[in-house]
């Protein structure tokens, strides 16, 4: 019965993301207990819970950043939780974004967007650096391809690893806390790129705790708590009008 | 003092050019051996973590002098017991040895620190674009380890410059060994290690100011 939904899911290609049963250890901690969860295609999913509640942990055992202690994850139909799967092929087509940047230091901005399409050959030299300069136009730097990171602001900084994640040319798009280390005056400059990005399309999991953002654009809000999803719904539902006592609490202390 | 340069400035010069030649081939093979063992540290397969940790642990807990009379008289011995009886290692062999493990266990532990000190970030960044481990290590992180690692390096250069010396027990020619020579011949002690000392010290203040330029032509880019 679960082989035969997880064979459905397999073959329906709008699902991007499905998650069974994820559960995460760190030695003796279980940060994630039971987690099932589908993302589609072009959805926007915003997850949102305290501190420790296992949102990042999840966002980052979808790219297996983290191993996952046992449940299954499929990402466009690959098993990435499966040892055989060739993971780095799967990661080609999702971009992340970190809540630090993690720009290349040492590598101005554009060698920072044209390293792995390179490498990866996903493009030539040509083409990556094409692709770059549409990129950074787009997110509005496009006078800032040759400076290093360190001359760059942090807003600046999340917005060329915005646009790194994107010469890929991912499916999917994950965001870890993006906005979290900014000051608060380049909070809006980010979440404007992660709007329109929104708007074209792109299947999008956010961990966040700019409750406007999810408000405006999320399809879908995930509320976590404990390594648990508590609750989940539109915004609409979930923001306005939560159902559960944590969700309720938690929502009274950031709103 | 004139009188012994007269003498025996030809020989001072040659040692001088055999001692770094020495710590030049050492070097070149410490950075080989601290490549090896360094990156085996940093990684968290346990088998390789144990393979370095073992290494740096049992060569550091060695004397060089120990060492080098190891792998100049025992090893050799070792092998022609086993049948090899024309196996021999000259001094030159034996000491650069000797000279390349010691320096290669500092190399590694080095290196290990310079790559740690990177942020966990900047590979998980290279990783979540698809990259491989060893592309990221090579192309993102190691690159940006180097600026930090460059003192450290300038410092153990200067170092095994230095061990050279010891390997004079093994009578390679080198400056320290030639001194003995010319002491033993001269009996005039004051004058010979005088100028030694000078000779060790402007090859090795030269080559420190030297790193210093690199160092910063290296960090300007930044």
């Amino acid at each position: 019965m679960a082989d035969k939904q997880y064979r459905n899911q397999m073959t329906d290609n709008t699902c991007k993301i499905h998650v069974t049963n994820l559960k995460k250890n760190f030695g003796g901690l279980e940060v994630l207990k039971d987690i099932s969860l589908d993302v589609t295609e072009g959805e926007v999913v915003v997850l949102l819970g305290p501190s420790g509640s296992g949102k990042s942990t999840l966002l980052r055992c979808l790219n297996q950043l983290e191993t996952a202690t046992s449940g299954r994850i499929i990402i466009d139909g690959h098993d990435v939780t499966d040892r055989h799967t060739d993971i780095n092929k799967v990661r080609e087509n999702i971009g992340m974004v970190f809540q630090h940047f993690n720009l290349f230091n040492h590598l101005t901005v554009m060698e920072n967007m044209t390293l792995a399409p390179v490498h990866l050959k996903v493009a030539s030299k040509e083409q990556a650096k094409q692709t770059a300069v549409q990129l950074l136009q787009r997110v509005g730097l496009e006078d800032k391809s040759e400076a290093y990171p360190s001359q760059l602001s942090g807003g600046q900084k999340q917005r060329v690893a915005i646009a790194r994640a994107l010469a890929m040319k991912p499916d999917i798009m994950l965001f870890d806390e993006p906005t979290s280390a900014l000051d608060p005056e380049m909070v809006g400059e980010v979440l404007a790129v992660m709007k329109e990005l929104a708007r074209d399309g792109m299947t999008m999991v956010v961990v966040t705790h700019e409750i406007g953002f999810a408000r405006e654009v999320a399809d879908r809000v995930i509320f976590m708590e404990g390594g648990y999803i508590v609750e989940e719904g539109s915004p609409e539902e979930l923001i306005l009008h939560p159902r559960e006592p944590r969700t309720i609490d938690f929502l009274s202390k950031v709103l | 003092m004139i009188s012994i340069l007269e003498t025996y400035g030809a020989m001072l010069f040659t040692a001088l050019g055999k001692t770094l030649l020495m710590t030049l081939l050492s070097l070149i093979f410490a950075m080989v051996i601290g490549m090896i063992f360094g990156l085996m540290n940093v990684g968290h397969n346990r088998v390789f973590n144990f393979i370095g940790t073992f290494y740096v642990d049992a060569v550091r807990g060695v004397p060089l002098i120990v060492l080098a009379y190891f792998i100049y008289f025992g090893v050799p011995a070792g092998i022609q017991g086993i049948g090899f009886s024309n196996f021999r290692l000259d001094a030159l062999q034996a000491g650069t040895i000797a000279l390349s493990m010691n320096c290669g266990a500092y190399m590694a532990e080095i290196i290990r620190a310079g790559i740690e000190s990177v942020d966990r970030g900047q590979m998980e960044a290279g990783r979540s674009l698809g990259l491989p481990y060893g592309t990221c290590m090579a192309l993102i992180v190691v690159p940006q380890a180097v600026r930090t690692m460059i003192p450290s390096i300038i410092n153990q250069f200067i170092i095994t410059l230095k061990d050279t010396s010891i390997l004079s027990v093994i009578g390679f020619p080198e400056l320290t060994n030639v001194g003995k020579t010319i002491v033993g011949n001269t009996f005039r002690s004051l004058e010979t290690w005088a100028i030694i000392g000078v000779m060790y010290m402007v090859v090795i203040v030269t080559l420190s100011k030297a790193a210093k330029w690199v160092e910063r032509r290296v960090n300007r880019g930044r």
